[in-house]
């Protein structure tokens, strides 16, 4: 195969499993939390409920898509869009195995970064165009978290990138074959993983939808598949959060016996169950806990961690 | 990558046109941060993906959302919009045009004069930058880092909490 079409088969081939995990993440996460709840969960549409996937898009697809008179209609129309597209664009860095990836970026990480802070845009967008109360502090809170909990997802990855010594992912999944960054930068890991959840606005920091306060904070206007892009977007995140602590920390598709492609997704897997343990399990903190949190403790751990490395390898 | 930079170029520039002319200042922002997206795309082409992904995440990543966050608070609605249509009748574009025509010719012509001075783009990587950041930059570095701390003292010192008063 020549060099443009062999590109054009993984670009395509990436994108397709990667909206193929995402949706079945769904059916995924009901079932399992329904086992740790001591409930059967939806296993009525199909074998397992497997297709009950596909009557949730059709039911999607087919509601009526209603713009409200009051909303501001070309941003309206535009904020699901800006999640979606920037979740899948993240994808493009990320190495999936040796040979499997659709490109290797020297910035790879900071481009990661740079997506997620774009999906910001998203929420707090959709909650403004809305023109709701209850949407417009859902897009408030969705502001002022995902902003702060950006600096320190950032800061919290500049130890793995100094250990590697390079922003580009395959880099840095090469330079942990001789061990996990997890063990140097198990302060790091911490922290990313919190700022993850935080950044993907999974329970339990969903504040900026918080259904029992706001309705259904920046979404409480949408309907149709403009709700369901939002609702898929955050499925994005978590795979993509995923993916990256499987890169960043867990040495991406490095391991034994198995393909390195089986390894990569093994760890995906792992992380994702998390985020739906997370879910199943915590209770959702007052939004003024949430900022004191992350601004007083996860920000000086992040320092402290980037302080200590550099420490460690101007010593060494 | 000459496409790609020309391109990008025109969508900056025809962004960067309907910021100054929009009346909503949320559309306005929005045109805003696809200009800073442009631009990035413009250093990338260029040869420094560094600085291009700076670009997004501190300016349209960052700063932008901040702006967004405020605009957000004043809740301007249709009264903002009115006023901005009060305040900004295209004449008030003509002075403007003027002086920036101006600047614009002088530009051509320093680069008609001068053709050699569009050399050849080299990829610069971002250990480069670092390297230069943190060599004969230094003391520009820390510079900068004094005017931030200069900034955050200051966000400290307005945001600190008034000690009760006794009589109240």
């Amino acid at each position: 195969m020549t060099e443009p079409w062999r590109s054009l088969v993984v670009i395509v081939g990436v994108l397709a499993i990667a909206l193929l995990v995402i949706m079945a993440q769904v059916w995924l996460e009901r079932r399992i939390i329904a086992r740790w709840q001591d409930r059967r969960g939806p296993n009525r549409v199909g074998p397992f409920g497997l297709l009950q996937l596909i009557a949730d898009v059709i039911k999607l697809f087919t509601k009526e898509d209603w713009t409200p008179p009051f909303a501001d209609r070309p941003v309206f129309v535009l904020a699901p869009a800006v999640v979606m597209t920037a979740g899948m664009m993240s994808f493009a860095v990320i190495p999936f195995a040796p040979t499997i990836g659709i490109v290797d970026l020297n910035i790879g990480l900071l481009f990661f970064l740079a997506m997620s802070s774009m999906g910001v845009y998203s929420v707090v967008l959709g909650g403004w165009a809305s023109n709701s109360k209850y949407s417009l502090l859902g897009g408030m809170r969705a502001a002022a978290q995902m902003l702060s909990y950006e600096v320190f997802m950032g800061l919290s990855l500049a130890g793995v990138v100094a250990l590697a010594g390079s922003f580009s992912l395959r880099d840095i999944v090469e330079a942990q074959r001789h061990g996990w960054f997890i063990v140097p930068q198990a302060l790091g890991f911490v922290v990313f993983l919190i700022a993850g959840i935080a950044e993907t606005h999974r329970l339990p920091f969903d504040l900026p939808e918080a259904e029992s306060e706001l309705v259904a904070g920046y979404h409480t206007e949408y309907s149709s598949m403009k709700f369901g892009m939002f609702f898929v977007g955050e499925y994005v995140g978590i795979a993509l959060v995923s993916a990256m602590i499987t890169t960043l920390f867990l040495g991406g598709w490095l391991g034994p016996w198995l393909p390195p492609l089986a390894w990569f997704g093994i760890k995906t897997f792992f992380f994702m169950c998390f985020f739906y343990l997370m879910r199943g399990s915590l209770p959702r903190p007052r939004y003024d806990q949430l900022m004191a949190y992350g601004w007083k403790l996860m920000l000086p751990l992040a320092m402290l961690n980037l302080l200590v490395t550099g420490a460690f390898l101007a010593a060494r | 990558m000459t496409i790609a930079f020309y391109l990008a170029s025109a969508v900056a520039i025809a962004a960067t046109i309907m910021v100054i002319t929009r009346r909503n200042v949320v559309h306005a922002l929005l045109y805003l941060i696809l200009s800073l997206l442009a631009v990035a795309l413009m250093f990338f082409a260029l040869g420094a993906p560094f600085i291009a992904a700076l670009e997004v995440m501190v300016y349209a990543g960052a700063i932008m959302v901040l702006f967004v966050f405020v605009i957000m608070m004043l809740n301007l609605g249709p009264a903002g919009v009115a006023q901005e249509r009060a305040w900004l009748p295209p004449r008030m574009f003509v002075g403007p045009a003027i002086l920036a025509a101006i600047l614009l010719a002088d530009l051509l012509v320093l680069l008609a004069g001068n053709p050699a001075s569009a050399g050849q783009p080299q990829v610069v990587a971002p250990k480069a930058v670092s390297l230069a950041l943190y060599g004969p930059y230094l003391l520009a570095v820390e510079l900068a880092s004094l005017l931030l701390l200069a900034g955050l003292v200051g966000a400290y010192h307005l945001g600190r909490r008034e000690p009760k008063k006794e009589n109240d």
